[in-house]
């Protein structure tokens, strides 16, 4: 089944990705967590809905978006701690 | 600011029933929703599904399509983050703006006003901590089926599925379906509990279906009943994910996976609710016949009133949406009733074991936004002296994880709700009417 894809920016490396996918999902495909926690924790989403916050990423330079509500769009650019 | 009659907030099951009926009855609606799309969690959309899962579609399908033809306005990808004053919310956008755009990574703000408000927020999964339920690939049973259908491609993938409540068999049957392997089920609740459940699901042929359903979709997959994670592995020196330790109070093994799905049940979204000071009663929001609650001009449906599924959702949605209309709604109260017994008998199958209580050790972490270890919390004398001394509960998700976590663990109640309600720029805060301290707050 050919799939729709658009191409995303996820810490410097073009990927491409099925279009209606949230960012959160293309975070875990590529193997990167979302964020570094307060202690030095490396950590991916948890809830998937939006209200555990750990998977927030700069989003088009926009920091704490929650990727699991943000759907990727052509020539986004994301960011997460490494 | 935009005037509605009614503004529905939640596009789950019950707030598109709530707004389907309203708008029906010649309402001005305005449905609201964080998510880019309606449907909620249990109609979450997504990406195209594989063929095993599409027969559970038709009903969403339908109820969709009413909803369009309704005539209701949407706002999606908006959350309310205040209610400044009565009959006014505030929302904010915080993406989606095109990236070409010149204000891209500003968020939008909007006022909107109605007359009457329909709370259709949901529920979100319990999570309790034990150690390693912080690594990278521990995810809710929910929150994976989101993920899942947001494109995340867990085929070839090994996953536990652990911890309590309906959820579990339908995720586990969802990520089979999208190229898993499902490796176990395990749920806490003993067989004693439910096999009074699963006697009362003989009345409901729906359910029953759903459930031979699951089942013949997971035959090959181990089922534990009584049986529940006291940590998740990783591989030493790193935070790769190996496996999951579960015991039955007697024996204990490790089952390998590559992902975990772990979360106990479910516990209702009351913060909105509770910002407007509509009155709770055991944690969730008190209603009427008619889903009225405390407040005149606030009603709620679905899993606020009471974690009770999507059968309730629908029909306490059609209820609010039909009475903020001023329609009768007498033909519905005898669903209404048959619901909220299923809910009771819903709560005792899965009512939590106390052995869940004593996993966390002193390193756990329990509070994953400020990285509150079980050890600084022991000792607090409540859930305010926690946040002041150890900033458990002050990070971002503002304590709807460590909230749920520490009721259970401690039997600390939240003791108040305020603006904003989920944390946004600094901007989106400049409008009169914006008080970010209670001065009725006690405690």
């Amino acid at each position: 089944m050919p799939e729709d894809l658009v191409t995303v920016s996820l810490n410097g490396s073009a990927i491409a990705v099925p279009s209606g996918s949230t960012v959160a999902a293309a975070l875990l495909n590529a193997g990167l967590p979302c964020r570094i926690s307060v202690s030095g924790e490396r950590r991916s989403p948890l809830c998937g809905i939006g209200v555990c916050f750990e998977c927030r990423a700069v989003v088009d330079g926009r920091a704490h978006g929650r990727t699991c509500q943000v759907v990727v769009r052509d020539g986004m650019v994301v960011e997460t701690e490494q | 600011m935009t005037q509605y009659e009614v503004i529905v907030v939640g596009a789950g099951p019950a707030g598109i029933a709530a707004a389907t009926a309203a708008a029906r009855s010649g309402c001005r609606v305005l449905l609201l929703d964080e998510n880019p799309a309606p449907g909620g969690q249990v109609w979450r959309a997504g990406l195209p599904m594989p063929q095993a899962q599409v027969d559970g579609e038709a009903a969403k399908i339908r109820a969709l399509d009413r909803l369009r033809a309704s005539g209701a306005s949407f706002l999606f990808g908006y959350s309310v983050y205040d209610a400044p004053a009565p009959g006014v919310l505030r929302a904010i956008r915080e993406s989606g703006e095109a990236a070409d755009r010149p204000n891209r990574g500003e968020p939008h703000v909007t006022s909107l006003g109605y007359e009457k408000l329909i709370l259709a927020t949901g529920a979100r999964e319990r999570f309790l901590p034990f150690p390693g339920w912080t690594l990278p690939g521990v995810f809710g049973p929910g929150g994976l089926q989101a993920l899942v259908k947001g494109g995340f491609d867990v085929r070839g993938k090994r996953i536990a599925v652990v911890g309590s409540g309906p959820l579990l068999l339908a995720v586990a049957a969802h990520v089979r379906a999208y190229g898993a392997t499902v490796v176990c089920v395990a749920e806490q609740a003993p067989l004693a509990r439910m096999l009074p459940f699963a006697a009362a699901l003989w009345s409901r042929p729906g359910k029953i279906l759903q459930a031979m359903r699951y089942q013949a979709a997971l035959r090959a997959t181990p089922f534990h009943l009584g049986c529940w994670p006291v940590a998740a592995l990783a591989e030493q020196g790193s935070d790769k994910l190996t496996g999951v330790r579960l015991t039955d109070g007697t024996r204990t093994w490790t089952q390998d996976c590559d992902l975990l799905a772990c979360g106990f049940h479910l516990v209702p979204n009351t913060e909105l609710a509770s910002l407007l000071g509509c009155a709770l009663e055991d944690g969730l929001v008190k209603v009427d016949q008619q889903q009225r609650t405390s407040l005149a001009h606030v009603s709620c449906a679905g899993e606020p009133t009471g974690i009770s599924g999507l059968d309730a959702a629908l029909v306490q949605g059609e209820i609010a949406g039909l009475a903020s209309a001023g329609m009768p709604t007498g033909s519905l109260q005898g669903r209404r009733a048959a619901e909220r017994k299923f809910a009771k008998r819903l709560a005792a199958a899965f009512e939590l074991r106390p052995d869940l209580l004593s996993l966390a050790q002193p390193d756990t972490l329990v509070c994953r936004c400020e990285d509150v270890a079980f050890a600084a919390l022991e000792n607090r004398s409540g859930w305010t002296d926690a946040k002041l001394q150890t900033r458990c509960g002050m990070g971002p998700c503002q304590g709807r994880i460590c909230g749920a976590a520490t009721e259970a663990l401690f039997g600390w109640k939240q003791t108040s709700v305020r603006p904003p309600l989920i944390p946004v720029p600094v901007s989106a805060l400049l409008y009169p009417g914006f008080q970010p301290v209670s001065l009725k707050e006690s405690e």
